[in-house]
């Protein structure tokens, strides 16, 4: 439905306009990435997987966060609590309560949604720095309440979760990563693709308008009341069923991963990535999640030369970390997604500049 | 006439007040700063089918008029009624949020350009559509099914404002890079995908050459009289206002001092007071 030209591509309907891929390189393109994620399990082997499967569950919290923070302009520093909040109710709801752990998830991302919601209610009066350390706050109350709220997360804040197993289809010990890869990988493209869609629709319209210019958005008729929440909670959603995921795969719950060092992680994801972008989302958390275990490695290969560099590695983890984001800022401050966008602007318009 | 290059579809302007009624009514309107009185006890009406100018020196009280009607300021004192329907059946509008008034068909553009940056001119454009959309998240989270439907229904009108204001070319630009001139101009395509049934516009032509106020000039008129949508027009290029206008209203240090035709208002004294200052006696 669309011709592709010297001159650009022809759309010959709005609905084949509104399709996310048009031309024959984006579909190969497409089908390259498919398949290296199905290869994946044959060739990785159970640590690197174990990697992939983490890196699949910060996607999901970060394509969550940059809901709220890229697209709608609300910065957000309570990520590790709603992240806390999706990972305790599913655990307490699949354990004590002994529901099926699908329904735990669903319950959990709604419960998220609305807490998130909840806590979204100071964005209608502040902006900027000042909502950043009214969503700290949230981010505190919530830690709070998972540490001392002894008769819900059995004191301590510390849980233990069972081996996941739904309708029979069970999680054996020697294929553990492997299972989990492919459970991961379905939620985290089924994620991706709706958070898309999002984009592409009135209401997710109303959430960029909203950023960029709120008082002509109230003029056209958005409700920047509705907007805003809805913002809270949709984003919500998305990161509890990244908490509700980690609780599960992780098989244990506890405070410390959810602390206000991981809100500041899943921001430097979406700023490393491209805010305001699904895909810089994915980058992004694709590069933070492989820069600690490409830096062991680096150091192990450079410790016969230089024997008392692993002593200093996360001391060097942090350094790189600091030095990669500052980076990011100043020479791409639209991260990674824009960077591949020039990258294949370059190659389609070569041997011309533009 | 210019050229229409297709037969429009799509109604612009919404709203069914007969014309020669009363569309607008403000009334004893007062807005204060502190101990700044922006507006003091303004009243006039706009009449369905009309340019009304609204003129005066800076700091005259203009842009707080404009806001009062939207609903961003909210008056210490007075109304704005806004007529609907055939029957004419009057809205108070003092007391709505901005968003609200925007669904009663009240559309506007802004001194200071405030569109969408980031987005397109078609992003643009479809969020003008966005009173006649529907927000359900679980559909839109889908998009197959009634939120891609939508999205077609819709595009039908936003090409036609496209074609109406000449924006082909610009469809699919981010309106943060286009020329000021065609901003201007995306700013009233996006007002009239709202389907208005009042169209405020705060100096369209301010900063522009004479040449693009011209062009506006012209696109202003063929809203007016293709699209039949009444007008509230703030500008201060007196040759314009005297050339397209109806009806003007003169403010000065928040209040009216003239209300007429353009005739009638150019040779009001208090008018030419304001402007060029009193004569020597």
């Amino acid at each position: 439905m669309s011709t592709v030209t010297a001159t650009g591509i022809h759309h010959r309907s709005y609905r084949a306009e509104l399709r996310l891929r048009h031309t024959k390189a984006q579909y190969v393109r497409l089908a390259l990435m498919v398949g290296l994620l199905l290869a994946a399990p044959y060739v990785l082997d159970r640590y690197w997987l174990g990697i992939a499967n983490t890196i699949l569950i910060a996607v999901i919290g970060a394509v969550g966060l940059n809901i709220l923070v890229g697209f709608t302009g609300q910065i957000s520093l309570g990520q590790g609590g709603f992240l806390a909040v999706g990972a305790y109710t599913s655990a307490i709801l699949s354990g004590r309560a002994g529901l099926p752990v699908p329904l735990s998830i669903l319950i959990a991302v709604i419960m998220t949604a609305a807490i998130g919601a909840f806590f979204g209610l100071p964005a209608l009066r502040l902006k900027g720095l000042y909502l950043a350390i009214a969503t700290l706050a949230s981010q505190e109350i919530i830690m709070f309440i998972v540490r001392r709220w002894t008769w819900l997360t059995e004191g301590q804040g510390f849980i233990e979760v069972e081996r996941l197993s739904i309708l029979g289809w069970s999680i054996k010990r020697q294929t553990f990563e492997v299972q989990w890869y492919w459970l991961l990988l379905a939620i985290t493209i089924a994620v991706v693709v709706v958070a898309r869609n999002l984009f592409r629709t009135a209401l997710g319209r109303s959430f960029m308008a909203v950023r960029d210019q709120d008082i002509a958005a109230q003029a056209i008729g958005v409700n920047i009341t509705r907007a805003k929440v809805t913002a809270f909670a949709v984003s919500s959603g998305f990161v509890g069923l990244a908490g509700a995921l980690t609780a599960h795969y992780t098989e244990t719950v506890t405070w410390e991963r959810f602390t206000l060092d991981v809100s500041i992680l899943y921001l430097a994801m979406i700023i490393v990535g491209g805010l305001g972008s699904i895909a810089g989302a994915v980058y992004g958390a694709i590069f933070i999640g492989l820069l600690p275990p490409l830096l062991t490695e680096a150091v192990e290969a450079l410790s016969t030369s230089m024997p008392g560099l692993t002593d200093q590695l996360p001391a060097i983890r942090n350094a790189v970390f600091g030095v990669a984001i500052i980076v990011f800022l100043l020479v791409e401050p639209r991260g990674l997604d824009r960077i591949w966008t020039r990258l294949k602007d370059y190659v389609r318009f070569w041997p011309f500049r533009y | 006439m210019s050229v229409l290059t297709r037969a429009y579809q799509h109604q612009l302007n919404s709203s069914e007040v007969p014309a020669g009624q009363p569309l607008l009514e403000v009334k004893d309107l007062s807005l204060r700063f502190g101990g700044v009185h922006a507006l003091a006890d303004v009243g006039f009406t706009v009449t369905q089918g009309t340019i009304h100018s609204v003129i005066g020196p800076n700091g005259a009280g203009k842009s707080s008029l404009l806001n009062c009607v939207s609903g961003l300021y909210h008056p210490q004192q007075g109304r704005v009624v806004l007529h609907t329907g055939a029957a004419g059946e009057a809205h108070e509008l003092t007391k709505l949020p901005p968003h609200r008034i925007a669904r009663l068909g009240v559309a506007r553009s802004f001194q200071n350009i405030e569109l969408f940056a980031h987005l397109t001119v078609l992003e643009n454009l479809m969020l003008g559509r966005h009173v006649h959309m529907n927000q359900s998240v679980l559909a839109s989270l889908l998009w197959f099914g009634p939120a891609r439907r939508q999205e077609i229904a819709h595009r039908g009108l936003v090409e036609e404002v496209i074609d109406l204001l000449s924006l082909q070319a610009h469809r699919h630009q981010p309106v943060g890079s286009l020329a000021y001139g065609i901003q201007k101009r995306v700013e009233l395509g996006r007002a009239l995908c709202l389907q208005p049934a009042l169209l405020l516009l705060d100096e369209p032509m301010a900063g522009m050459n004479s040449e693009e106020k011209e062009d506006m000039a012209r696109y202003i008129l063929d809203v007016h009289e293709l699209a039949g949508v009444s007008v509230i027009l703030i500008e201060h290029d007196m040759a314009v206002v005297m050339d397209i206008s109806h009806r003007v209203s003169v403010l000065d240090f928040g209040r009216l001092i003239a209300d007429g035709t353009p005739d009638e208002v150019k040779a009001n004294p208090r008018v030419v007071e304001a402007y060029l200052g009193a004569e020597e006696h």
